[in-house]
């Protein structure tokens, strides 16, 4: 590389290095103005609005500066995008609203049992930066099917890399947008499909203009916006519970602290009280399930009669009411009473006594526990493995300058994830720790301000109940949604209404930036791949630009739909798409280069192997499907649909092994492909696969 | 081109280094997690080891592999003459 380039790459590295700490400080201070403009008396509606657009034109403004029509600025960020600053961008891309607002709350319901997602996602970088980052770069072109085609050969190839792309990516960016509306929704009182509206716009207008170049610098200032949002209340909450302000390193005493009071929560009689009631409604609904006309006839003549003996004897008038209400109160009909009673049946669930917090492999006897041990391998495996071959992750390392700065650029990006994801065990153990010392154990007439105001926003986050009728709050009487922890915990903390706002600009930040991501990989796929590859390889340059801004709008809006539908299960959808990825791409991308043997045929069989048998698991057992009449079987292995990449990841690099074999080894241009991409830099090398 | 013997050795060193960070991988991952119940029993800072390893611990060690891995390929790209020139 000669001293020219060498040079103005140094002065781009500080430039970019004073304008984001600029950044950086304008936030920190915007965020201070803010929390002056709150003392003197702005409505927390205000506060909300000021976040959303403030943030959304930050990320537009950055979008329209970087706007660029030149191709391998649009799809690579021009290649010189330093280490450091792809591991921010890297982050944010990865960081997804699930992460952010989902994962502390996993964490807080599953207890140890939730850890098995912070590993995964974090692992998974391990087998990037061993197995493809560096040589990926090397390689050099703009996608992930770009490699799979120059190294297999042939558009079916492709063509299968296309379809997989494209598929996992959707499947992820629903969620992403859907988490958009969320927040959007719940910060600003705006209405849900507004929100999506909003949020949508601000991603449209960064990635149509400026493609990956403006995507790489929003999703920078993102991953700083949404890093200062997640620790400022941890620090607060943990500084108050360990009395230092690097709770992540204290946390374990007040996990010890936790542990007492789960026994003592285990054998105070309140408590056992309160669960006696749960199994016994429990147990009364199952039975009067097995006979429903009778039990709704036989229930109704018993509330009708003790109402006429009330009647009769002349009873005092206030239990003559009370016995009118319960009799109102009944069910309508017994269809109505169907649900009541299956209602309460799942109460059994909240019967059991609190699971020890850092246990793992919880179970009633040794096979169920190596049942749960099992399933915690097998969501690693599949989130490690998906990590590795989600496109729009390994599309990140096309855009270092050298194949040493995707090393660097590697450990960058997994450091900025380990901040967060380490942060995120121990803010489930402090809130754990303040609701058991704070909430348990309070007066209903006077629970603590942030109890008192969730509870009444949205009774899925939080719902109390006083099932004893002893006006004091029993653990057992709390259902917690995992959502709650991170939007609650300014609050729980203590903290001005500035701060959640702050958690909410920084959960939008992490979704936004994940679906900026996803939406550029599923346009590139097709104008790139697609339409330049295979329909009209003389597409100028400008067309193709264009052709790939139109796809996003378009995709974009298509995505919109879909999540505008609210499918299902969230956390199903992601594990899918973890799933389908390591299926598809992870042989073929691994084999390619570390197997010189690895053949066209090959590569086709055993992707199409892989995503067959991971789609063919999932419909058969996944109650979304099985419900649609798709005929159920049994589990494998008793192995959870989500960790479908389980079996179809080393079906996938056995197949190709198998039929690489049995066919012609690849010409020697592939071989020499192969040999191109294992080295850094090799004097006199015949293969120029650079494309700039 | 041809490669040489040299460029062989290079290679056959990566996949060695590669290798040894891959089963170190392992052990942190899975075998740790399979053991979970039993590392449990040591506390360290008020820790059960097996929770603290998945929370924290694994994590910090992921960390420590990349970074070392992109630290000896440096160093092996210029001891071989196969690294890019002095791009930073």
């Amino acid at each position: 590389m000669n001293q020219a380039v060498s040079q103005s790459h140094s002065a781009f590295k500080s430039q970019l290095k004073k304008y984001y700490t600029f950044y950086a400080g304008g936030f920190i201070g915007f965020v201070i103005l803010l929390a002056i403009a709150e003392q003197m008396g702005m409505s927390k509606q205000w506060i909300g609005y000021w976040f959303l657009f403030a943030t959304i034109g930050l990320y537009a403004g950055i979008g329209v500066m970087s706007r660029t029509s030149e191709v391998s600025e649009y799809y690579v960020a021009g290649r010189r995008v330093p280490a450091f600053f792809n591991g921010m961008a890297t982050g944010a891309d990865w960081m997804s609203a699930a992460s952010f607002i989902g994962m502390a709350g996993t964490l807080f319901l599953g207890g140890y049992d939730g850890l098995a997602w912070v590993m995964g996602w974090t692992g998974g970088y391990c087998l990037v930066a061993l197995f493809l980052a560096p040589y990926l770069r090397k390689f050099g072109q703009f996608t992930i099917p770009d490699f799979l085609a120059e190294r297999y050969g042939g558009n079916i190839v492709r063509t299968i890399g296309i379809v997989s792309a494209i598929t996992c990516s959707f499947v992820y960016v629903v969620a992403q947008i859907y988490g958009v509306g969320l927040i959007t929704s719940r910060f600003t009182g705006l209405e849900f499909g507004v929100g999506v509206f909003v949020g949508l716009s601000g991603i449209l207008v960064c990635s149509m203009l400026g493609g990956m170049k403006a995507v790489t610098w929003t999703q920078v200032a993102q991953y700083i916006i949404l890093i200062i949002a997640y620790m400022t209340p941890v620090v607060w909450l943990g500084t108050k519970h360990t009395g230092i302000p690097v709770p992540q390193i204290a946390y374990g005493y007040t996990l010890q602290k936790i542990g007492d009071l789960e026994k003592k929560i285990n054998s105070d009689p309140k408590e056992l009280e309160v669960r006696k009631i749960f199994t016994d409604r429990a147990a009364a609904g199952k039975a009067a399930l097995a006979d429903p006309d009778k039990s709704y006839a036989a229930g109704k003549a018993k509330l009708t009669d003790e109402l006429a003996g009330l009647k009769t004897s002349n009873a005092p008038a206030d239990k003559i009411a009370g016995a009118e209400k319960a009799l109102a109160a009944y069910p309508k009909d017994v269809a109505d009473a169907k649900k009541a009673w299956t209602r309460d049946t799942g109460l059994a669930a909240r019967a059991a006594p609190v699971r020890p917090h850092a246990q793992p492999f919880p179970g009633k006897d040794e096979a169920a526990q190596n049942v749960a041990r099992w399933n915690f391998i097998g969501i690693v495996f599949c989130m490690m493995f998906g990590t590795a071959a989600l496109p729009h992750i390994l599309m990140r390392y096309y855009t270092t300058p050298s194949v040493q700065e995707a090393r660097v650029s590697v450990f960058w990006s997994l450091f900025f994830i380990f901040l967060l994801y380490f942060t995120a065990p121990c803010l489930a153990v402090l809130a754990k720790y303040d609701m058991f010392t704070n909430l348990v154990g309070s007066q209903f007439a006077s629970l603590p301000g942030w109890a008192a105001a969730w509870a009444k926003v949205d009774s899925g986050l939080l719902n109390i109940t006083d099932f004893n009728g002893d006006g004091i709050v029993q653990w057992a009487e709390v259902v917690i949604g995992g959502d709650l922890i991170v939007l609650a915990t300014p609050e729980i903390a203590g903290l001005p209404y500035v701060v959640s706002g702050l958690v909410a600009a920084g959960g939008l930040a992490a979704a936004l930036s994940t679906a900026d991501g996803l939406l550029l990989t599923i346009a590139n796929a097709l104008s790139h791949d697609l339409y330049y590859k295979m329909i009209d390889p003389s597409a100028s340059t400008t067309k193709r630009v264009t052709i790939s801004k139109v796809l996003l709008l378009v995709v974009a809006i298509m995505a919109a739909y879909v999540s505008s539908q609210k499918p299902g299960d969230i956390l199903f959808l992601v594990g899918a798409a973890f799933s389908l990825a390591a299926s598809a791409f992870f042989p073929p991308l691994v084999m390619g280069i570390f197997w010189k043997r690895a053949n066209k045929w090959g590569a086709i069989a055993g992707m199409a192997a892989g995503l067959s048998v991971c789609i063919y698991y999932m419909m058969r057992t996944y109650p979304f499907f099985t419900n649609m009449g798709v005929p159920k079987m049994d589990l494998w292995f008793s192995l959870s649909p989500v960790s479908a990449g389980m079996f179809g990841l080393p079906l996938g690099l056995v197949v190709i092994w198998i039929v690489s074999l049995l066919t012609a080894p690849p010409s020697k241009e592939v071989q020499e492909l192969v040999e191109h991409v294992r080295y850094p830099h090799l004097k006199g090398d015949s293969v120029v696969s650079e494309a700039r | 081109m041809q490669l040489t013997q040299k460029h062989n050795d290079y290679w056959h060193k990566n996949l060695v280094v590669t290798g040894v960070l891959l089963l170190i991988w392992f052990i942190v991952t899975f075998v740790e997690a399979w053991y979970a119940r039993e590392l449990n029993g040591i506390t360290i800072f008020g820790f059960p080891l097996g929770f603290y390893m998945s929370a924290q611990g694994s994590l910090a060690i992921y960390v420590a592999i990349i970074g070392y891995y992109a630290w000896y390929m440096q160093k092996l790209d210029k001891e071989y003459d196969v690294d890019e020139g002095d791009l930073e």
